[in-house]
């Protein structure tokens, strides 16, 4: 698999390389040009920090309270009564609310099942296939200012259940 | 909808606690939190900097332009609201291949500036438009072509064959991303239907 990383390492800066070509052609002050558009990011950064700190302080207290585990303990019947794995079934639900929480997760059933076992196999491709719904949203939402964020909530959780569930059917099919 | 989970999320958490005789872990997650969030902020800066300038640059370029108007074809079927010469699109399409590159990094300034462009379109609004959702909608599912840091977790458990979940990845992604624009436009019509049964 030596190809992907490669891939992966030459990715951007060839990216960049393109860009750089691109802007010489058409002689356009490059350094200036990019100098004007940083200056934004600083600002754009340093405003998601409410909005930031106040969601990971409230999903740090929700899980540091043992009330995460308790609702967990809830539904987990209920998802095995669908046929969802029991060690997954924490994963699922905790990927679109925390992305370090998920990842931890999906390292720790991967070292404790193995990373070629069904649930190492299952656990990658549901960490790898969807993103942080709640944290796309704060940080989207809250740099552009915008209060009323519509059906975006219910969108982004119920495709991320469509995604927990195509996983495990593809994961069967194509490694069992 | 956000502060509901919100306030959900801390009372639940608080009263819980009171319970279980885990007030001392909460009152530590209260600052963990909070620095966690604030070192993720700082960690955005550079980022964030790099990104918006190269972007910016091929914006001035005009290669952003060229780009934009080889994904018209798509682009005007996902976002019919957007004005392909937009900026807004170019920006939302950037996003989304740097999404599909895996470069999470590079995806969320794009976004951000993205929906910084739609809210100018939607009159300045504090409401989120259709837009605006499809492509939350696109980014909570992130189609991925290279899932990056679950391959180096994997290398890191001397997986014989770390690479072996690309394809399903791929193809979960596909479903997850394709039942979204599904999810996003049957919302979208519920609410056009909704707003027409009262006027």
């Amino acid at each position: 698999m030596s190809w992907m990383n490669t891939v992966s390492l030459w990715i951007i800066p060839a990216f960049l390389l393109v860009i750089i070509a691109h802007a010489a052609i058409k002689r356009v002050p490059a350094y200036d040009s990019f100098v004007e558009g940083g200056k934004d990011g600083f600002q754009l950064a340093v405003s998601l920090i409410p909005y930031l700190v106040g969601m990971m302080v409230a999903i740090s207290v929700f899980r540091e309270s043992g009330a995460m585990d308790l609702i967990l303990n809830l539904i987990k019947p209920l998802l095995v009564l669908l046929g969802i794995p029991a060690d997954i079934v924490p994963l699922a639900l905790i990927r679109p609310i925390s992305g370090t929480g998920a990842l931890g997760m999906m390292s720790d059933l991967v070292s404790q099942h193995g990373p070629d076992s069904f649930i190492g196999r299952l656990a990658s491709t549901m960490q790898g296939s969807t993103d942080t719904t709640l944290y796309v949203l704060t940080i989207y939402f809250g740099a552009a200012g915008i209060k009323n964020i519509g059906d975006a909530l219910k969108v982004g959780l119920l495709a991320d259940a469509v995604g927990v569930v195509a996983s495990i059917i593809i994961v069967t099919m194509v490694f069992i | 909808m956000v502060h509901i989970i919100w306030m959900f999320l801390l009372a639940v958490g608080i009263i819980t606690a009171m319970f279980n005789g885990r007030m001392e872990n909460v009152s530590e997650a209260i600052f963990t939190g909070a620095e966690e969030a604030v070192t993720l902020c700082f960690g955005l800066i550079s980022v964030m900097v790099f990104w918006l300038g190269m972007m910016n640059l091929a914006k001035s370029s005009g290669l952003l332009n060229i780009f934009t108007k080889w994904m018209r074809p798509l682009a005007i079927r996902l976002f019919p609201e957007v004005p392909p010469e937009h900026p807004a699109m170019g920006y939302i399409l950037s996003n989304i291949t740097a999404n599909l590159m895996g470069l999470g990094n590079a995806a969320t300034p794009m976004g951000i500036k993205a929906v910084k462009e739609l809210r100018v379109l939607n009159d300045d609004k504090e409401e989120a438009s259709r837009s605006m959702v499809t492509l939350m909608a696109l980014n909570t599912a992130s189609l991925t072509l290279i899932p990056t840091t679950v391959i180096a977790i994997r290398m890191n458990y001397e997986s014989a064959a770390p690479a072996e979940i690309v394809g399903t990845t791929i193809m979960a992604t596909a479903c997850s991303t394709i039942a979204a624009l599904c999810i996003d436009r049957y919302f979208y019509y519920r609410r056009l239907r909704k707003r027409k049964g009262f006027t």
